[in-house]
C-alpha cells in the first residue's frame, strides 16, 4: 500500500519545464509572419484629444497600420465593461463612465489608450508611435479620492456626477447607532489602504490572430480566466462570437488578480489582426506595466468601533472612500463592496455594523483587485481598530480578541456572511506558542538595552473565498455565476487527462489536481495530465482568482464519482458480479471478497472496445463532465503575529519574527501551502513597508513608474516565516478545503502595522512603514 | 545590419543585428532561446540572467554586440546530458518557484553565486539576490533551494 498522495507534499509536476527554460509564455510565442504592436499612450493625465495626425507615422518604412479609437468606433467595436452591477443606497445603479479600448475624444489617465502602432518590428512601431502628432486640450486632474467630490475638481465622466460612481451601504445603521449609544468606550481611527501596482513578474502580453478561412480569432493571453475573456470579448465588446473566437492562456507567470480583467490591449490586437491580415503581438514593458495594469487598494477610512466595559464589541461603524481610478475596470466595483464590507465583522460576533461606501473616479489607472480584493482593506480596518481597543481599554491584545470570538458555528454575521465553520481560538493558541508570547516581555527589555524599540502586533483574520455561489452573487449584482467545470478523460490505454476551468499561474495545480485523481483511481501521478487554459480543449471555466480552487476541485471529485460509477457498472459486467460489489482498490476494480479483478487499464480498455457490456445500455467510452456550483463561501482564517525592532536613529524597520498559523480547512499539498503563505505574506510585509503607489497631485503623473521608485520587497527585505496549520474540515465541499492564495496578503499588513505602532507608541500610521515615516513619527513623539 | 557571433550553450551562433539590439532579444528572438526572460525596463529583476564567459550578467543590460565572440550559457544550456544542474534539482525539490517566470534568473544567478562565494548561509544568499525579483515565493523556498544546492556541491567537490 502505497502513502496516500492527497495531503502529501508532493514535488511538482510542472517545475522540469520552467527550471529547464522550457515555459511557454505568452511572450515566448512566436506566430508566423507576426506583427509587433506598440501602444500610444497617454502623457497627459486629463485632456481632450483635438486631432491625431499619423500621416508621417505611417509612411516609415515596415509599418502595417495606424489605429485609433475612431477605427474601433467605425468597426462598431464595445467598449471595456465592468461586469458587477452596484446599487446605492438610494436605489440607483452605479455610474459607469463610458470606456472605450482606444481613447476616442478624452483620455483620462497617463497610460491611457490612444493608438495601435503595429508594424514589421517592435523597434519600428516605437519608432512610429514617436512620429505621431496628438493635439491635446490639457484638463485639470483628480489623483486623490479625498478631493474627488469635492466642488471645482475635473470631472472625468459626464455619467458619474461629483465623480461618483456609487454611494453604496450595508448592515443596519440604527442598530449601529444605537449600540453606540450604549457603549462603554468608543475607539476611532483614520486608515488608509495605500494604493498598490500587483507587478506579476510576467508582464501582460498578447497575440491576436485571425484566420481568414475559418473566420476565427485566436487571441494567446496572460490572463488567469481565458473563459472570461472570450464570453466579454464576445458578448459585450463585439469581436466575435464565442465560438470563432479562440482564447488560449499558456504559462501565466503570475497574475494576483492584475491578470483576471480584459485590458485594451488584447481587444484591440485581437481586432487588429484581422485589419492588417497578420498576427499582432503586443508585451508590455514594465513601465506600461505600471502604468496600465489594474491597481490595487487606494481606500481612506474612518472606523469606529463601540465596546462595553469589558471590551466586548458592541458596534461597528466604517465610512469608506474607495478609489476606482479613471473607469470601472472589469470586476472593480465588487471589491470596495460585498468584497470588502461583508468581511467587515472579522473574527467576531459583533451584533451591530454600518458601512458606508463611497466610490469615486480619479485621474488615475484603473483600480481593481488585487491579491485578497477587498479582504485584505476590511481585515485592516478591523484588526488595526480591535489592537487600538486592546491598547486603550488596557487589555491584552490576545485577550480582547478571545472575548469576541465567534465560537458557535454556522454564525450569521450582521453584514451577509453566515461562517460555516472554524476554530479561531485554536490557531490564536498555536501562533502565540509559535512566537513564544511568554518570553515577550524579556525579548522588548532586551532590545530596549540594544538600544532598538521593539513591537509586537497581532492580526487574527477571516477571509471569504471559493467564490462562490452563483445565485447569491448574482442577487448581489455579479455578472456571472461563479461555479467551476471539469472533464475527465480516460484514454483507452488508461491515462487520465482532466481539463478544467481553473487556470494556474503558479498555483500547482498540475500537481494538487493530479494527486486528487492519481490518488482517487490508484493510479501514477505520471499518468495523470490536467489540461487548463484554452477555450478550444476546456469546455467553460470561470478561471482562478478569489482562492477558488476547492470549486474547481470539487468539479473534478463531481466528474470522478461520475468516471468511478460507470467504471464500476462496466466492471460487473466483465467479472460479471453485480455493480454493487464492485469496489475500488489500490487501483484494481475488484469483486469484493473474491479474487476476481481488472486493473484500471484493463477496465479502460473494456471500455472503449465495448467487447464486454451491452453498449446499448451503457455507452462505450469513459469520460464525464461536471459543473459545480459552491454551496456557500468557505472561511479560512487564523492568526498572524509580527514582531519589529526600529532603530529610533534612523527609523529603520526589521521584521524580528513573523508567525503564521492558517486554518485552510483539510490540505492536498501542504509544501504547496506553505508557498502560497509564504508568498502572500512577503506581498503584505510589502503594503506594510515598502510599496506604494503615488501620482502626483498636481501633474497627474505616475511618479513610482519603475523599479527605481516602486519599491518591489526582496530577499534581503523579509524574514523567515514561521508557518503552522490548524483545521477545522470545510463542510461545503467533499474536499473539506477552504483555499489559501490570499490569506497571507490579508493577514500581515495589519500584524505589521499593530507591531509598529505598539513599538513607537502611535495611533496612526500609515503605510508604507518607510525609515523616513518612521523616523518622522518618532521626532513627533517629543 | 552588423553581424555578431558568439558560443551559446556550446553551440557557435552567428546572426545580424542592429546595433541597438540587446543581448536578451538577440537570444530570445533570434535564436529562439525563450527560457531567458525579461521582467523589467530597468535592469533590476533580474529575470534576465544568463552567464558570459562563466559570470552572471543582467543580459537586458548589454548590447548582443558586446558579447561578440563570448561564452553565453542560458538557463537552457544549464542541465547536461539529461542531468539537471544541483541547482535546478534543489529549486524543485524545495518549491522555489511558482510561476516559474523568475526562475530562469534565479537558477542562473544562485550558480554564480555558489561559484563565487564558498560559504553561504541564509544572510549572505538574502544579500546576494539583491538582483532579483520573485513575485510569487516570498524568497523563503529561494534561499532554502540555494542553500541546500551549495552544501551538495560542496560535498560533492569535497
Ligand atoms: S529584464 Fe533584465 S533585469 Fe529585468
Ligand atoms: S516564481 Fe513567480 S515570480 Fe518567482
Amino acid at each position: 500500500m502505497t502513502a496516500p498522495l492527497v495531503g502529501a507534499s508532493v514535488r511538482r509536476k510542472e517545475d522540469f519545464r520552467f527550471i529547464t527554460g522550457q515555459g511557454h509564455y505568452t511572450d515566448d510565442i512566436s506566430r508566423p509572419g507576426q506583427a509587433y504592436a506598440y501602444f500610444l499612450r497617454s502623457p497627459h493625465a486629463h485632456a481632450k484629444i483635438k486631432h491625431i495626425d499619423a500621416g508621417a507615422a505611417r509612411a516609415i518604412k515596415g509599418v502595417a497600420a495606424i489605429l485609433t479609437g475612431a477605427d474601433l468606433a467605425a468597426d462598431k467595436i464595445g467598449g471595456l465593461i465592468c461586469g458587477w452591477m452596484i446599487h446605492s443606497k438610494d436605489g440607483s445603479p452605479m455610474k459607469a463612465g463610458a470606456h472605450p479600448a482606444l481613447a476616442v475624444d478624452r483620455v483620462r489617465y497617463v497610460g491611457d489608450h490612444i493608438a495601435i502602432v503595429i508594424a514589421d518590428t517592435l523597434a519600428i512601431a516605437r519608432d512610429a508611435a514617436e512620429k505621431i502628432e496628438v493635439d491635446y486640450e490639457l484638463l485639470s486632474a483628480v489623483t486623490t479620492p479625498d478631493k474627488a467630490q469635492a466642488s471645482g475638481v475635473a470631472q472625468l465622466h459626464n455619467e458619474a456626477p461629483r465623480n461618483t460612481a456609487f454611494q453604496w451601504e450595508l448592515g443596519n445603521k440604527p442598530e449601529t447607532e444605537a449600540a453606540f449609544k450604549a457603549a462603554a468606550h468608543k475607539v476611532k481611527l483614520k486608515l488608509k489602504n495605500n494604493r498598490l501596482i500587483p507587478n506579476a513578474m510576467e508582464p501582460r502580453a498578447a497575440i491576436g490572430e485571425y484566420d481568414q478561412g475559418s473566420g476565427g480569432y485566436t487571441l494567446y493571453v496572460t490572463s488567469q480566466n481565458p473563459h472570461v475573456a472570450r464570453l466579454v470579448m464576445s458578448a459585450f465588446i463585439g469581436i466575435a462570437p464565442e465560438h470563432k473566437l479562440r482564447v488560449v492562456a499558456p504559462d501565466v507567470g503570475g497574475g494576483f488578480g492584475s491578470k483576471i480583467f480584459i485590458y485594451a490591449e488584447e481587444v484591440v490586437c485581437t481586432w487588429a489582426a484581422k485589419k492588417v491580415g497578420r498576427p499582432v503581438k503586443w508585451t508590455a514593458e514594465r513601465s506600461e506595466s505600471f502604468l496600465s495594469d489594474a491597481h490595487g487598494r487606494d481606500h481612506v477610512t474612518e472606523a469606529e468601533m463601540a465596546l462595553d466595559a469589558e471590551g466586548k464589541i458592541l458596534g461597528f461603524r466604517v465610512k469608506t472612500l474607495a478609489n476606482m481610478g479613471a473607469y470601472l475596470s472589469t470586476f472593480a466595483s465588487s471589491v470596495p463592496t460585498y468584497l470588502y464590507g461583508t468581511l467587515l465583522s472579522g473574527q467576531y460576533a459583533i451584533p451591530a455594523i454600518h458601512v458606508e461606501v463611497d466610490a469615486v473616479y480619479t485621474n488615475t489607472a484603473p483600480v481593481d483587485a488585487y491579491r485578497g480584493a477587498g479582504r485584505p482593506e476590511a481585515t485592516y480596518v478591523v484588526e488595526r481598530v480591535v489592537e487600538e481597543a486592546a491598547r486603550q481599554l488596557k487589555i491584552d491584545p490576545a485577550e480582547i480578541r478571545r472575548r469576541n470570538f465567534v465560537r458557535k458555528f454556522p454564525h450569521q454575521t450582521p453584514v451577509i456572511m453566515n461562517y460555516d465553520i472554524g476554530d479561531y481560538e485554536a490557531s490564536l493558541n498555536a501562533a502565540l506558542k509559535l512566537i513564544d508570547y511568554k518570553e515577550w516581555p524579556a525579548r522588548k527589555a532586551e532590545a530596549k538595552k540594544r538600544g532598538k524599540l521593539r513591537g509586537i502586533g497581532f492580526s487574527t483574520y477571516i477571509e471569504a473565498c471559493g467564490l462562490a455561489p452563483s445565485a447569491a452573487v448574482g442577487s448581489l449584482g455579479a455578472g456571472v455565476g461563479l461555479w467551476e467545470s471539469a472533464e475527465v478523460r480516460v484514454t483507452p490505454t488508461g491515462q487520465v487527462e482532466v481539463f478544467t476551468g481553473a487556470h494556474s499561474h503558479g498555483q500547482g495545480h498540475e500537481t494538487t489536481f493530479a494527486q486528487l485523481v492519481a490518488g482517487r483511481f490508484g493510479i501514477p501521478l505520471e499518468n495523470v495530465e490536467i489540461i487548463h487554459g484554452d477555450t478550444n480543449s476546456v469546455q467553460f471555466g470561470m478561471g482562478t482568482y478569489g482562492s477558488r480552487t476547492s470549486v474547481g476541485m470539487t468539479a473534478i471529485v463531481k466528474a470522478l464519482d461520475k468516471v468511478e460509477a460507470k467504471a464500476k457498472r462496466i466492471a460487473a459486467h466483465v467479472l460479471e458480479a453485480s455493480a454493487a460489489d464492485i469496489v475500488l482498490e489500490n487501483g484494481e476494480f475488484k469483486v469484493a471478497g473474491t479474487d476476481r479483478k481488472l486493473a484500471f487499464h484493463e477496465l479502460a480498455l473494456n471500455a472503449y472496445t465495448g467487447h464486454k457490456f451491452p453498449t446499448h445500455e451503457i455507452e462505450p467510452g469513459l469520460k464525464e463532465s461536471a459543473f459545480w456550483d459552491p454551496l456557500n463561501f468557505t472561511f479560512p482564517a487564523g492568526c498572524h503575529i509580527c514582531e519589529v525592532e526600529i532603530d529610533p536613529e534612523t527609523g529603520v524597520t526589521k521584521i524580528a519574527a513573523f508567525v503564521a498559523v492558517d486554518d485552510f480547512g483539510n490540505v492536498i499539498n501542504p509544501m504547496i501551502v506553505e508557498g502560497q503563505v509564504h508568498g502572500g505574506i512577503a506581498q503584505g510585509i510589502g503594503q506594510a513597508m515598502l510599496e506604494h503607489g503615488v501620482y502626483d497631485p498636481e501633474s497627474g503623473q505616475l511618479i513610482t513608474g519603475s523599479y527605481m521608485d516602486y519599491t518591489m520587497p526582496r530577499a534581503d527585505d523579509l524574514p523567515n516565516y514561521k508557518v503552522g496549520l490548524t483545521v477545522t474540515p470545510c463542510p461545503s465541499n467533499p474536499l473539506g478545503m477552504k483555499g489559501c492564495g490570499e490569506a497571507g496578503a490579508i493577514a500581515s499588513p495589519p500584524a505589521v502595522i499593530n507591531a509598529i505602532t505598539d513599538a513607537l507608541g502611535v495611533k496612526e500610521f500609515e503605510m508604507p512603514a518607510t525609515p523616513l515615516r518612521v523616523w518622522q513619527a518618532i521626532q513627533a513623539r517629543h | 545590419m552588423p553581424g555578431v557571433s558568439m558560443t551559446v550553450n556550446g553551440k557557435a551562433v552567428t546572426g545580424e543585428v542592429e546595433a541597438r539590439t540587446l543581448l536578451v532579444h538577440f537570444l530570445r528572438e533570434n535564436l529562439r532561446l525563450t527560457g531567458t526572460h525579461v521582467g523589467c525596463d530597468t535592469s533590476q529583476c533580474g529575470a534576465c540572467v544568463v552567464h558570459l564567459n562563466g559570470k552572471a550578467v543582467k543580459s537586458c543590460t548589454l548590447l548582443a554586440l558586446q558579447a561578440e565572440g563570448s561564452q553565453v550559457t542560458t538557463i537552457k544550456g544549464l542541465a547536461k546530458n539529461g542531468h539537471l544542474h544541483p541547482v535546478q534539482a534543489a529549486f524543485k525539490e524545495h518549491h522555489g518557484l511558482q510561476c516559474g517566470f523568475c526562475t530562469p534568473g534565479m537558477i542562473m544567478t544562485a550558480v554564480d553565486m555558489i561559484r563565487r562565494i564558498p560559504d553561504l548561509d541564509e544572510t549572505i544568499i538574502r544579500q546576494q539576490l539583491e538582483g532579483n525579483l520573485c513575485r510569487c515565493t516570498g524568497y523563503q523556498n529561494i534561499v532554502k533551494a540555494i542553500h541546500a544546492a551549495s552544501l551538495e556541491m560542496k560535498g560533492a567537490r569535497a
